[in-house]
């Protein structure tokens, strides 16, 4: 299909162009269950934004939906001034197809709790794969860049090895290095830790705060870890049951607001740990 | 010894085709039309629940005389028997392999951006048929066995020859056989090597 970029969905973004991302009265369910009720949610471009809440709050449906892996139930989610799930055909908005979501999703990274690395292929390989055959980079440069990105998440001597052979760290270390090579302008992080062991824990979290410090990528992170959303994060959004409970910079929603709720969750949470 | 290149050339053929059969019937199993997966498990389970002996017969014999059509000889007729069979059970395979791919890996190509083929192509299917590899070996010995039965439909095989032979002196039956025997498992060792390479080969790599 040629280019079917409309006037009116291309509207909502012309009079906001510092919002990368931009959720509008975003609903989902699962069957009857009401997941989301209503997200209202709008990212600026290099923004860092923490997303907590408590178990089964709908975090990951959160940004499973901005990495096209969930389908919204209703309301509209603009990447880039572009509308994700919809199109326009023949003057009108239908739902958009294979090639509309590959268009509007190039923007968009995503690293997994559990890693996902494609085990039949090197550490090297997994990252080069997409730049190459997705954004059709010529070989050798994608192989320079993957090779430059694995050096900087600490995997420089690990280039021919399998998934399989690294621990958990440093698989998540290779996650991430795979999603940085697309050059995303949104990267999503789905817990990223809490399937590693704890002592694993430290050198991926310094592997985001080097990316967060580095500024220009924009990032969600749904986590656990507080001190660490208080520390990388510019923003803090509290979810709870199926809507945004609270939101400000970390020490307004971590450590001053009367949110009751929130107040729960965060001392749940202090007594866990 | 002709039987040889007869068995020979009717193995081939069926690999070749079987296959290829097992591909086409798993992926359409897998398809999002209704019509065509409904078909093809039709085709699988007709196939599976049914002797190989009675479909040869039946592409052999009958389907000309019901019909009219003709597959044209009967080393054809052979070669589709044992290649609908078995690619009938090894679309299963195909089609279990690629949906046993992990969740996961379909997430994380979609989040690389991958188009559904290329998906298909460098993360699941790579994935997958190391899964199939193992038990595509087994039915390439399978398939040899089977390739007996077409001396049943007049085709000069290892098997029909040992028969002719025996025909002509019966006392040399055991002798006969016994040749026979060997023939098949000479035949068979570079399968079973083949079987041993391609389990080794699915092991490398995939473990997670
Ligand atoms: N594919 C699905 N089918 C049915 N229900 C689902 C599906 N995915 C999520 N859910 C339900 O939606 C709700 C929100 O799930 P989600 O995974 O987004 O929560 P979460 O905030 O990420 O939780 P956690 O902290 O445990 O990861 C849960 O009740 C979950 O059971
Ligand atoms: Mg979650």
């Amino acid at each position: 299909m040629p280019e079917v970029k409309s006037e009116s969905l291309q509207e909502t973004s012309t009079n906001n162009e510092d919002v990368i991302v931009s959720y509008k009265d975003v609903k989902k369910s699962f069957g009857d269950v009401h997941v989301l009720k209503g997200i209202n949610l709008d990212i600026k471009p290099a923004e860092k934004v923490a997303l907590i809440g408590p178990s089964g709050s709908g975090k990951t449906t959160i940004i499973r939906m901005l990495m096209t892996l969930e389908e919204p139930s209703a309301g509209e989610i603009i990447v880039d001034g572009k509308n994700l799930w919809h199109m326009e055909k023949n003057g009108k908005k239908v739902p958009a197809n294979e090639k509309h979501l590959r268009e509007v999703r190039g923007d968009i990274g995503m690293v997994f709790q559990h890693f996902n690395l494609f085990p039949h292929m090197t550490i090297l390989e997994n990252c080069m794969t997409a730049p190459i055959h997705v954004q059709k980079e010529d070989k050798e440069s994608a192989r320079k860049r993957s090779i430059e990105m694995l050096e900087k998440v600490g995997l420089g001597d690990k280039l021919e090895n399998y998934p399989s052979q690294l621990s958990g760290g440093q698989k998540q270390r290779v996650a991430m290095a795979r999603a940085l090579v697309m050059r995303p302008k949104v990267m999503l992080f789905d817990e990223v830790t809490s399937a590693l062991d704890p002592e694993l824990v430290g050198e991926v979290l310094e592997v985001i705060r080097d990316l967060a410090e580095e500024g220009e990528m924009a990032m969600i992170l749904v986590t656990h870890e507080m001190d660490f959303a208080l520390d990388v994060a510019d923003r803090v959004i509290f979810l709870d049951e199926g809507v945004i409970a609270e939101e400000g910079t970390p020490s307004e929603v971590l450590e001053h607001s009367d949110n009751e709720r929130l107040q729960q969750f965060l001392h749940r949470f202090r007594s866990s740990n | 010894m002709k039987g040889v290149e007869i068995t020979l050339k009717v193995l081939f053929a069926s690999i070749l085709l079987g296959y290829s059969m097992a591909f086409i019937a798993g992926f359409c199993r897998l398809s999002n039309n209704i019509i065509l997966r409904s078909f093809t498990g039709f085709y699988v389970e007709v196939f599976r629940g049914t002797s190989l002996i009675v479909q040869l017969f039946w592409l052999y014999y009958a389907l000309p005389m019901l019909f009219g059509w003709d597959i044209g000889s009967n080393f054809w007729a052979g070669v589709l028997a044992i290649s609908l069979n078995y690619g009938a059970y090894m679309s299963e395979i195909v089609r279990g392999s690629i949906q046993s791919v992990a969740k996961g890996q379909y997430e994380a190509s979609t989040a690389l951006n991958m188009s559904r083929f290329q998906r298909m192509r460098l993360i699941i299917l790579p994935q997958a048929v190391r899964m199939m590899l193992p038990e595509f070996g087994n039915y390439l010995i399978l398939m040899l066995k089977s390739t007996s039965l077409v001396s049943l439909i007049g085709m000069a095989d290892i098997l029909y020859q040992g028969d002719l032979l025996k025909d002509a002196n019966l006392s040399l039956a055991p002798t006969v056989y016994f040749l026979v025997l060997v023939f098949y498992f000479i035949i068979a060792l570079p399968l079973i090597w083949l079987t041993k390479k391609m389990e080794g080969m699915s092991k490398k790599g995939v473990a997670s």
